[in-house]
């Protein structure tokens, strides 16, 4: 598990003068399922398209197993990408598009046949190889995007977003079956989401991303409970930043105490309440003018907006991480 | 992506256009200001005479007739075209097919034997003045061809299906639910049209404008065919004066002026719509 | 809000009214008579007289043949300025573009007036040669306009998808560019061949004593007074454009249900 398949090494990348990216460093093992979290603009998608050459660094390398691949074309890269919109080939059939990595390979018409059945089969649409990608659902090109590209065995499985553009309940599903498929095809995947639930539910590990730099690495659990700046403990747990002259804690939602729950010390004043995915969330505003958010589950009606309660948490919940202003 | 050989395929467009084009209109400028060699071909000594002579009455009136001719036909072809298309564009997509194969049957026959067409009903005692005389409406043939209502209408006839198209492109654009929202808000139907539907199919329609104006002052042949040779046209003229008339520096100052004509026009449509491209040419 | 009907009916009186000449120049080319107005009874004369009228025989294979020529130096031309300026964006190639598309922007008349002057400066013999680089020349902005329409509109992760499955720049090209622009191609090829037939004011600068164009030859018959033949001539062009529409459309359907 822990040998490494590819290094970034230092990637920066200016599109018009503007960094996209400012020194990207990342060591991804073999095998693991990795995700690139940030939000739009963040310079995730960049870094995929460097890894796959459809993009030059302006600085820094890129090593596959050792070998360095910075200047390698795209189509000479062991490495294989499911687009964002898929770019399954309209012209093309199923098996068509399926195949057309092993076509180039010039492999052999009947072995062809052979593995692009092989995996049809695993993504579950073995009766679909004759029809074209206008006759397919969304959750339907999705898996023949990832078959076209898996069954090049590739050394690391580049995908962009891939489940953005199905509904939320195809989403789940489908972040089921990718997971499974990484597990069982033992393929390395980098994967990239603004969606810190996705990350969360499908990751080995997750790099987040802000502004063209990794602000932390580390796994799902880590990224949650213990953030290393104020950025990540937003952006992936939608933390409370709380300030206290020259230090910085993360606060969860759930763990923030109302008078009564526990020690409480700061006055606080109902600002906000609303109702949101199974849970009420109160929003404090504290007498130095901070913002506390506490979220409950089920419907909590005593506390009225404009009252004052005392709020607070326990020291253990109070996370202390690097303050980088958002 | 790096991209070699870029200019292996640029090269051929870029000859031909700089080599048939852009040196060509140059040196038609440059023409305008050369004078006319004795027997056949050009003087390379500078004059203005050219355009001088395109200020004789003559050749103004030339000039002021045609553009009349063209508002003309193009105001017609606007009051004819842009209700066709606008309604083309509102029909479901069956009809809008039929429609459109019935619109590019004749756009891809040749526009001659379309014209010819018309000779057979203007003609002298020709099927209109059979029918017009059958229906006791006139009591002697008509005598329209020749005549300058025959050239209007070969004009309409030849360039209707560039208005039709242009603003058939831009109404098909253009969301429906808009004018019932206007409606749903108070407007009139008329009010609703004006606001909404025609505000947005302005586009197509001025661009069905300048592809019809534009044309309608070079296609000589219509003037010539149903107008016979009362009718002179500035297309007509520069015809006459680079072959008949040998004459080619005229030729290129009338050709030259307009030029200028037809540049304004398409600035001014750019100015007023703020597109690149005419609207439904292709 | 419900349909109307007299949306309908204006457009459907409009196009009858746009027909009459079409279905009239049909009608007549049967017609016996030499005075077309005057119904005399069934008749294929003229149809015998156009075979027999070696003019217009010679005129059509000319017409023909620079439609083809002049279709494919377009295509060519055009299809690939239109990649190389989609390739790389520069103000150079912009304004190179803006040129390439005034031939269809100004009149055709002063394209025509314009080719005879450059021609004659240059000491061409007006013929064959000038007809298909004047008739490229004004067919290339209908090839360019329509293919990088369609280039500007093709997703471009399909080709960036296609060099990652392991295509080098060629494969890119064959297997997945120019299939997905072939259909632009394709109807600006058709443009250009109904434009170079069709065309009379640019030819009528540019042809010799020796090569008339079949619009020209249509032309001076026309000019001359009544000719009969030139009906059948226009029923039997008729006939094949509407053969060719409706092939087209058929192939077209064909493809869909495929």
């Amino acid at each position: 598990m822990n040998d490494i398949i590819l290094q970034l090494q230092d990637l920066h990348k200016k599109f018009d003068g503007t960094g996209v990216l400012n020194g990207v460093n990342l060591d991804i093992h073999r095998a693991e399922f990795i995700t690139l979290l940030g939000s739009s603009g963040c310079g995730k998608t960049t870094t995929l398209r460097i890894i796959a050459g459809l993009e030059a660094p302006d600085q820094g390398r890129v090593i596959l197993e050792g070998q360095d691949i910075t200047d390698l074309e795209p189509n000479k890269r062991n490495v294989n990408t499911v687009f964002q919109n898929y770019a399954l080939f309209p012209h093309m059939n199923v098996e068509d598009n399926v195949g057309y990595g092993l076509k180039i390979k010039k492999v052999p018409k009947a072995e062809i046949a052979r593995r692009v059945g092989e995996m049809l089969k695993l993504v579950q649409l073995e009766e679909y190889g004759k029809r074209m990608p206008d006759q397919l659902s969304g959750g339907q090109r999705q898996r023949i995007a990832i078959a076209r590209a898996v069954i090049n065995e590739p050394r690391v499985l580049l995908l962009d977003e891939p489940l953005g553009a199905l509904d939320l309940k195809l989403r789940r599903q489908m972040q089921l079956e990718l997971k499974r498929l990484q597990k069982k095809l033992g393929i390395t995947f980098i994967y990239i989401t603004h969606d810190q639930e996705e990350a969360i539910n499908m990751s080995d590990r997750i790099a987040v991303m802000n502004q063209g730099v990794l602000e932390q690495v580390g796994t799902p659990n880590e990224i949650y409970y213990r953030p290393r700046t104020s950025y990540v403990a937003d952006f992936v747990g939608n933390a409370n930043i709380f300030r206290k002259g020259a230090e910085t804690f993360a606060i969860r939602t759930e763990n923030v105490l109302l008078e009564g729950e526990g020690p409480c010390v700061h006055e606080a004043v109902v600002a906000e309440k609303s109702f949101a995915g199974g849970q009420l969330r109160i929003l404090f505003t504290l007498s130095d003018g901070q913002k506390i958010t506490a979220s409950r589950f089920g419907i909590d009606a005593d506390i009225q907006v404009g009252s004052r309660i005392k709020i607070g948490w326990l020291p253990e919940h109070a996370v202390p991480v690097i303050d980088d202003g958002q | 992506m790096k991209r070699k050989g870029n200019w292996l395929l640029l090269a051929p467009i870029y000859l031909f256009t700089i080599l048939f084009v852009a040196l060509p209109i140059l040196y038609m400028f440059l023409l305008s200001f050369l004078s006319r060699a004795e027997v056949w071909g050009v003087d390379f000594t500078f004059t203005l005479d050219n355009y001088k002579r395109i200020l004789e009455p003559l050749y103004l009136n030339t000039f002021v007739e045609s553009l009349k001719l063209a508002f003309l036909s193009t105001g017609l072809i606007v009051l004819i075209g842009y209700p066709y298309g606008y309604f083309m564009a509102r029909m479901n997509a069956v009809w809008k097919k039929r429609m459109m194969l019935l619109l590019m049957i004749p756009f891809w026959t040749s526009a001659l034997i379309r014209l010819y067409g018309w000779i057979i009903v203007f003609r002298s005692n020709g099927v209109l003045d059979k029918v017009l005389m059958g229906l006791h409406i006139t009591d002697e043939p008509l005598k329209l061809l020749y005549t300058y209502p025959a050239v209007v209408v070969g004009m309409i006839y030849a360039l209707l299906p560039f208005m039709i198209l242009s603003v058939y492109s831009s109404a098909e654009k253009l969301d429906f639910t808009l004018v019932e929202a206007a409606r749903d808000l108070g407007a009139s139907s008329f009010r609703a049209f004006w606001t909404v539907s025609f505000k947005l199919t302005l586009p197509g329609l001025l661009s069905g404008v300048v592809l019809s104006f534009i044309p309608s002052m070079g296609l000589f042949f219509i003037a010539d065919i149903l107008g016979g040779n009362k009718i002179v046209l500035v297309g007509s003229m520069i015809q006459e004066q680079a072959t008949k008339g040998r004459n080619l520096p005229f030729a290129a100052a009338l050709a030259a002026v307009l030029m200028i004509l037809t540049s304004l026009m398409i600035r001014l449509y750019r100015r007023i719509t703020g597109a690149e491209q005419l609207e439904g040419l292709l | 809000m419900k349909t109307k009907k007299w949306p309908f009916i204006y457009v459907g009186v409009i196009t009858v009214i746009t027909y009459i000449p079409i279905l009239l120049t049909v009608v007549y080319s049967f017609n016996a008579s030499r005075i077309s107005s005057i119904w005399e009874g069934f008749s294929l004369k003229w149809y015998a007289e156009l075979f027999h009228d070696r003019d217009i025989w010679e005129a059509l294979r000319n017409s023909l043949i620079l439609a083809v020529l002049s279709c494919l130096g377009a295509v060519v031309i055009g299809t690939m300025g239109a990649l190389g300026m989609y390739r790389k964006k520069s103000r150079l190639n912009d304004a190179v573009a803006y040129l390439s598309m005034l031939p269809i922007m100004i009149p055709e008349i002063i394209l025509g007036m314009v080719f005879l002057s450059v021609f004659s400066l240059m000491g061409l013999p007006f013929g064959m040669v000038t007809l298909v680089i004047a008739h490229t020349t004004f067919c290339i902005p209908y090839v360019y306009s329509t293919v990088k329409a369609r280039l500007v509109g093709m997703d471009k992760s399909l080709e960036e998808a296609a060099l990652d499955l392991g295509a080098c720049g060629w494969r890119v090209f064959f297997d997945v560019t120019l299939p997905l622009i072939a259909p632009a191609i394709w109807s600006g090829a058709m443009l250009s061949f109904a434009m170079s037939f069709d065309d009379v004011v640019i030819s009528i600068f540019l042809t010799g004593p020796t090569v008339n164009t079949l619009p020209v030859k249509i032309y001076t018959k026309l000019k001359t007074g009544v000719t009969p033949e030139i009906n059948a001539l226009a029923t039997l062009m008729l006939g094949v454009t509407i053969l060719l529409l409706a092939g087209a459309a058929l192939v077209g359907r064909g493809k869909r249900k495929k």
